[in-house]
């Protein structure tokens, strides 16, 4: 199953950090299970994995943030442990977290210096630390002004500067999690400048990313982790995407139950020009139309950021500066909040449910019935039996476990917490279905049931759009599927059509690293 | 199921009767509070002196009803107790004064007329709380403090900081009458009772028998699930202030009609009184948690405690030490019992699994 054999042989001169057998434990899910990983000094050494398949909780151990449940680390062939990241950083390793670390009242100098502060005579000798930082800034040439308060720099220099607090730690080894995921092109090349520079000196960058192109461009060595495990660890020269997205995906295929034979119905959704503009400017949500069909899945598949969740919460009403026009069953939508919304049959499942999908401290009956309390009503009073009835009707028909729906819905797994949910959106008896990564972070064996329960609802004629980052899920579970990418709609394939490369290409476009202005004229 | 329990193991038989007597605290207290004075504070039982006291608590239950739907908001609210004042005043003021039309006539209300116009007048400062909060977004307890302040003002600024006495009205403008409120009595019962009685039951309904009641635990409990679940954040929050002044305009009323007379400073730290009586019934401050019924006996302790301390003849300075220190205690045993509640809902869920 793995062909992980392969890197061990070139003998272990350049080998810097070696995870062996390394497992992490969180509160009844296994994370990380048995991972080696190596790292190479002077060499990009690549993470890839969907998500959830253990990424981050794996650099957060080489970082300190997380310390293994079982294994070990070897730095430098001995081994070690890491009590927090800054034991980590006095062993030389640094990393550029995925949301900035930074203190934006503070200057590029002060942030470099944080909690390191250079003293003369009692007080923080500012002169001194402007000088050091700004011969750093030109040595990785970024051309970042060490007096600029951080919250004026944009994204792709705020990471910059994150990058020189590591450097001038003099880290040995750089982590880097999806640093090119806020970063527009010109800014990704300037980013990628900075990493060759750094391999050149011999530092061992460890790169996570979910886009794959970009691996294959700057990646050196490339390991792959799926669910946990690692799947695959070779050379970059050696491989190709279809190596890279076979070893993500596996072939111990999920449990996406069959497609029941049924046809479409009329339009259920459509979107037309939908929009939304975010505050620093630019669209969220660039011009999206979209239909889906009575009894229809249709699954839009993107990256993070892509814009999908905004699209939906745009569809839902949530936004009320979103502009378009929304058409359930052929009449336009004109409600613009969400409980008019809900009434004339659109109902959203969240992403996130413990923020936005359930009410932790009310009973799981009171949870399914939140959203249809007003329908259940006779005029102000909630007869009792009713309620009772209706939320045992669905607990059988979602199969939820729980004893006594009584009991505060916190105390469920992940997965029935999400049926919960589901459950409380079908309550409202919708025709359309929006759901927002519905498998994620429940476990195989529910995210089964979840599926089962999308393929049944469409049966029963409900039109479903479905948001996933799961390329396998979105290709065995829809009728059609639509990419987006930057906020824009980019693909819209048949069943037939869609296949992972064109997925993938499609979920990219507008990030090409195809620009190829000099960085000069940028930072100027 | 508890069967099991218990012939499993021990400890955890122990831990669910901790948990059971934590639960009933409020109740354990109220009850040691009652046997207490019983026996240390002569004709602390006698017919006359529950009667009295039962007015007492009253005055605060009102208050207490109101704010424990806008804790259970997440929300406080800091302007009752000047609600109190300014509702009393204004009463006062429509009785002995009317309005001056400026036409060289003075307009008269009836009782009930005052009755309802201070009850709506109770509401729109509830409806100014609720507005400030929701549309410009101000946090309740600045909103509610910055109102305190507003309603204070005005209710001195209605009289210049004299009293209004001798409210019993005249005949001549059909004004008399107005004693009944706080003095009167219906089989056997005071008036302000039997009103605390069916503002309570209806509290009570509204809390679990009604989407409304609903609403407002799931707006505390979680306001972004709330939200996308459809419920109209706004208006459930503004519905909540608005009692919370309802409730204030009552006490307002009824103590101007026990006394016969309208003070400006009436109801000043009340709104203290009711945060207690709430947080000793149960309520949760970070809101989605709390019942009617608790806070009432919350109330009944609150009350108990300080007429009986009265008539033990503790000084106020002790009162307010004690009263001070039982909710804090309260408070702890709160914490206490949430976190046994965890570890033996965490047991059993790995005795299932």
């Amino acid at each position: 199953m793995t062909d992980a054999a392969a890197p061990h042989d070139d003998a272990d001169a350049n080998v810097i950090l070696r995870l062996e057998g390394v497992t992490k434990v969180y509160s009844g899910t296994v994370a990380v299970k048995q991972a080696d990983f190596t790292v190479r000094r002077g060499a990009v050494n690549v993470l890839v994995g969907e998500n959830g398949a253990g990424k981050s909780t794996l650099v957060k151990m080489i970082a300190g943030v997380e310390g293994p449940t079982a294994g070990r680390i070897l730095l430098d062939g001995q081994p070690v442990v890491f009590f927090d990241t800054a034991d980590a950083m006095a062993h030389g390793i640094g990393m550029v977290f995925q949301e900035l670390n930074l203190f934006g009242n503070l200057t590029v100098a002060e942030n470099v210096f944080a909690n390191r502060e250079i003293f003369r005579h009692g007080r923080i000798d500012h002169v001194e630390q402007e000088r050091q930082t700004a011969e750093l800034m030109e040595r990785l040439q970024t051309g970042v002004d060490p007096h600029a308060m951080v919250e004026d720099l944009m994204i792709g220099q705020q990471q910059l500067v994150e990058i020189a607090k590591a450097v001038a730690r003099n880290a040995r080894i750089l982590i880097m999690d999806e640093p090119t995921s806020a970063l527009s092109a010109p800014e990704v090349e300037i980013l990628f400048r900075v990493i060759a520079d750094l391999k050149a000196k011999g530092v061992a960058i460890v790169y996570i990313s979910h886009r794959l192109e970009e691996l294959m461009r700057i990646g050196d060595y490339i390991t792959v982790l799926r669910d946990g495990r690692v799947t695959g660890a070779r050379e970059m020269a050696e491989v190709d995407l279809h190596w890279i997205v076979r070893q993500m995906i596996g072939s111990d295929a999920k449990d996406f139950s069959t497609p029941g034979e049924h046809s479409f119905g009329g339009e259920a959704l459509r979107a037309e020009d939908v929009c939304l503009t975010r505050i620093i400017g630019g669209y969220a949500v660039d011009h999206v139309s979209l239909s889906v069909r009575a009894g229809e899945i249709v699954g839009l598949y993107g990256l993070m950021g892509a814009g999908r969740s905004e699209f939906l919460e745009c569809v839902m009403g949530r936004h009320p500066h979103a502009t378009g026009r929304i058409f359930v069953g052929g009449k336009p939508v004109r409600e613009r909040d969400v409980g008019g919304r809900i009434a004339r049959g659109l109902a959203l499942i969240p992403e996130d449910r413990q923020r936005d999908g359930l009410v932790p401290i009310l009973s799981v009956a009171e949870n399914l019935t939140l959203a249809s309390l007003k329908k259940l009503a006779r005029v102000f009073h909630i007869p009792a039996r009713r309620e009772a009835d209706e939320v045992q009707r669905e607990v059988r028909d979602l199969s939820i476990k729980v004893a006594d729906p009584a009991l505060p819905v916190s105390s469920l797994s992940g997965g029935n917490q999400q049926k919960v949910v589901i459950g409380k959106a079908l309550m409202t008896a919708p025709t359309v279905l929006l759901m927002d990564e519905p498998s994620r972070g429940i476990d195989i064996g529910a995210k089964g049931d979840v599926f089962r329960i999308m393929r049944r609802l469409a049966s029963q004629g409900i039109g479903i759009l479905f948001v996933t980052s799961d390329l396998e899920e979105v290709l065995a579970l829809s009728d059609r599927v639509a990419v987006m990418s930057q906020g824009r709609l980019t693909a819209l394939f048949d069943r037939a059509d869609a296949s992972e490369a064109k997925v993938v290409a499609a979920s990219s476009i507008g990030h090409g690293p195809t620009a190829t202005i000099k960085p000069k004229e940028l930072t100027a | 199921m508890s069967a099991a329990a218990q012939s499993s193991a021990a400890p955890s038989g122990r831990r669910s009767i901790t948990l059971y007597l934590m639960r009933l605290r409020t109740f354990i207290a109220l009850f040691a509070v009652l046997i207490y004075f019983a026996f240390a504070a002569p004709n602390f039982l006698s017919a006359a002196n529950i009667v009295l006291m039962s007015k007492h608590v009253a005055q605060n239950a009102f208050l207490a009803i109101g704010m424990t739907f806008v804790i259970i908001t997440g929300g406080i609210d800091l302007s009752v107790g000047s609600i109190v004042g300014l509702c009393a005043m204004i009463a006062g003021g429509l009785i002995l004064h009317g309005v001056d039309l400026h036409t060289g006539y003075t307009l008269f209300f009836s009782i009930p007329e005052i009755i309802v116009i201070i009850l709506a007048l109770g509401v729109l400062v509830g409806l100014i709380n609720g507005l400030l909060i929701t549309w410009l977004n101000v946090a309740p307890f600045i909103a509610t403090l910055g109102s305190l302040y507003i309603a204070r003002g005005a209710a001195l600024l209605v009289s210049d900081g004299a009293t209004f006495p001798n409210l019993e009205g005249s005949a001549a403008l059909g004004t008399t009458g107005y004693a009944f409120l706080g003095a009167g009595n219906v089989l056997g019962l005071p008036v302000s009772i039997w009103l605390l009685i069916a503002v309570a039951l209806a509290a009570a309904y509204l809390a679990r028998w009604t989407p409304l009641g609903r609403h407002i635990f799931a707006v505390g409990g979680n306001e972004r699930a709330a939200a996308l679940s459809g419920i109209r954040i706004n208006r459930v929050k503004l519905f909540v202030y608005m009692f919370s002044g309802f409730c204030a305009a009552i006490v307002g009323l009824i103590i101007s009609s026990e006394l016969l007379a309208a003070h400006p400073a009436t109801g000043t730290t009340f709104e203290l009184n009711a945060i207690a009586a709430a947080v000793l019934g149960g309520t949760s401050m970070s809101g989605g948690r709390g019942t009617i019924g608790g806070t009432i006996i919350g109330a009944f302790v609150i009350g108990i405690l300080s007429d009986g301390l009265v008539m033990m003849g503790v000084s106020s300075f002790w009162q307010m030490v004690i009263k001070g220190m039982v909710i804090i205690a309260a408070v702890v045993v709160d914490q206490a019992q949430r976190k046994l509640q965890q570890r033996v809902a965490l047991q059993q869920m790995a005795q299932l699994a």
